[in-house]
């Protein structure tokens, strides 16, 4: 037979040494904000990728959200944990863009904020069986189209259909009126069904 | 209710998120309006494709580490105190550098430095600590193999499909150590391969994958819950081996794997 040590896996001594060194209030504050945040924590990458637009700095976005939001936990009194967390979010991508426009080398800036009139989403759509080519959408395709809308349709479109954020969640992590809400989404959807069949006229 | 009202409502309607006679009005433009009807349809439609597309981006597994040793104090942890006070410190530090932003590059720099030097021992542990857990439970279960073979040709295929790498399996047997099959296991959240052998009496299990963070680069021994673990990275594959035997049968386990594994060179 095998050999099979029987040492339990954890032993309590360390944590008990470990609980009185660093208080309990703390540690208990901590799994509070682990067992709140951590389970949205693919909806805050999703956000900072379309706001940041490559991995890296979405990435070190998402990092910096949540140490400012496990400092500012203790204000947290809900209701919601996410549209929280993407307030914050939203908030470190902001000061991010705001410290690059005032740096001398705005190569990088450029490319996050482009205004709406540079892209080409004026073109009206054309009268197409729109139901059955939209089925045949391609999921990278679409993720291309949301990332080209500008700014802030773009953090409405995808806090709406990406995030699952209702009108008044979306109006707190934007800080801007439900109604303001209201005709960003539907500016971002005409713009971004107009660039949709684009791509399908270019691609059928 | 006019066409330019209609144009903002018609989502709110689609979001379910208008008031009874909210909806009722749109409806009745709509009926009487083809132009706002087939836009009602057209964006009904780019709806629902946008809901059956997979538009989410999961967070990759290295950022979830990145995220989960930033944050202190996770419990079940041997060097949890230690982090969370590295961390409390180091978040002051980066307070005094970077103002609490993204920061300059200067300080994100030297900040992730600092993070990069205080977490790595730390995720080390806490994969050691769990592939011993997954060692243990392997014995433990009557599950140590899901294909049992000493044949090296059986095992590397049976992983196929099953892992996003291959595994390299080489047999031992000459050198000691019998090769007695392979186990999917999941370390770290993740599915990781594991190669079984034994010498004499005592089971090695080797855990090969590539999210099994091994930024140090080097060969490590250590001891932990009373096994022996031997980690190395070779091929951009991260190498653990769990056992009971003694740390120098582990290293010449290791030592004789990473030989067998390197191409020929010359004639031997």
């Amino acid at each position: 037979m095998l050999d099979r040590p029987q040492r339990p896996l954890s032993t309590p001594a360390w944590a008990a040494e470990r609980d009185s060194m660093t208080g309990d209030g703390d540690l208990d504050r901590a799994r509070r904000f682990r067992d709140a945040a951590l389970p949205h924590l693919d909806d805050v990458f999703t956000f900072a990728h379309y706001l940041m637009r490559n991995v890296a700095d979405a990435e070190d976005a998402v990092q910096e959200c949540y140490l400012r939001a496990l400092r500012h936990f203790d204000s947290y009194h809900g209701p919601a944990m996410k549209p929280w967390l993407l307030a914050i979010l939203r908030n470190v991508c902001n000061s991010e863009f705001a410290r690059r426009a005032t740096q001398p080398t705005p190569s990088e800036c450029d490319e996050g904020e482009q205004p709406a009139n540079e892209l080409p989403l004026w073109q009206e759509p054309q009268p197409s069986p729109e139901a059955e080519l939209l089925r045949r959408r391609d999921d990278e395709a679409i993720r291309r189209l949301v990332a080209a809308l500008p700014q802030p349709f773009r953090e409405t479109v995808v806090l709406r259909d990406i995030n699952n954020l209702s009108y008044r969640e979306i109006a707190d992590v934007a800080g801007v009126p439900v109604g303001t809400v209201m005709s960003r989404l539907a500016r971002a959807r005409s713009m971004l069904r107009a660039a949709w069949n684009v791509e399908e006229g270019s691609t059928t | 209710m006019n066409c330019a009202e209609s144009e903002v409502l018609i989502h709110a309607l689609i979001d379910g998120e208008l008031d009874a006679g909210n909806t009722a009005a749109v409806e009745t433009h709509v009926a009487a309006c083809p132009a706002c009807a087939a836009k009602l349809t057209a964006f009904r439609a780019m709806h629902q494709a946008m809901a059956e597309a997979s538009l989410k981006k999961a967070a990759s597994a290295h950022l979830r580490r990145r995220i989960d040793a930033a944050l202190p104090a996770q419990p079940p942890r041997v060097a949890g105190w230690l982090t969370s006070q590295l961390t409390s410190w180091l978040t002051s530090w980066r307070t005094f550098l970077g103002g609490l932003t993204i920061g300059t590059a200067l300080s994100a720099a030297v900040a992730a430095s600092l993070v990069v030097a205080v977490v790595h021992n730390d995720q080390d542990r806490r994969t050691a600590d769990e592939v011993v857990s997954a060692h243990v439970r392997s014995l433990q279960a009557g599950h140590l193999t899901d294909v049992q073979t000493s044949d090296q040709h059986t095992v590397k295929p049976w992983f196929n499909g099953k892992l996003d790498v291959a595994p390299p399996v080489v047999d031992l047997t000459a050198q000691g150590f019998t090769l007695i099959g392979g186990r999917l296991d999941y370390i770290d959240g993740e599915a990781a391969g594991s190669i079984v052998y034994r010498r004499r009496n005592h089971v090695i299990n080797l855990f090969v994958a590539r999210h099994l963070d091994a930024e140090h680069g080097g060969v490590k021994v250590e001891t932990m819950h009373g096994f022996n673990v031997r980690h190395w990275t070779q091929g951009g594959l991260a190498f653990w081996a769990v056992s009971d035997i003694n740390p120098d049968e582990l290293e010449e386990f290791g030592q004789k794997f990473t030989t067998a594994l390197q191409p020929p060179s010359g004639h031997s």
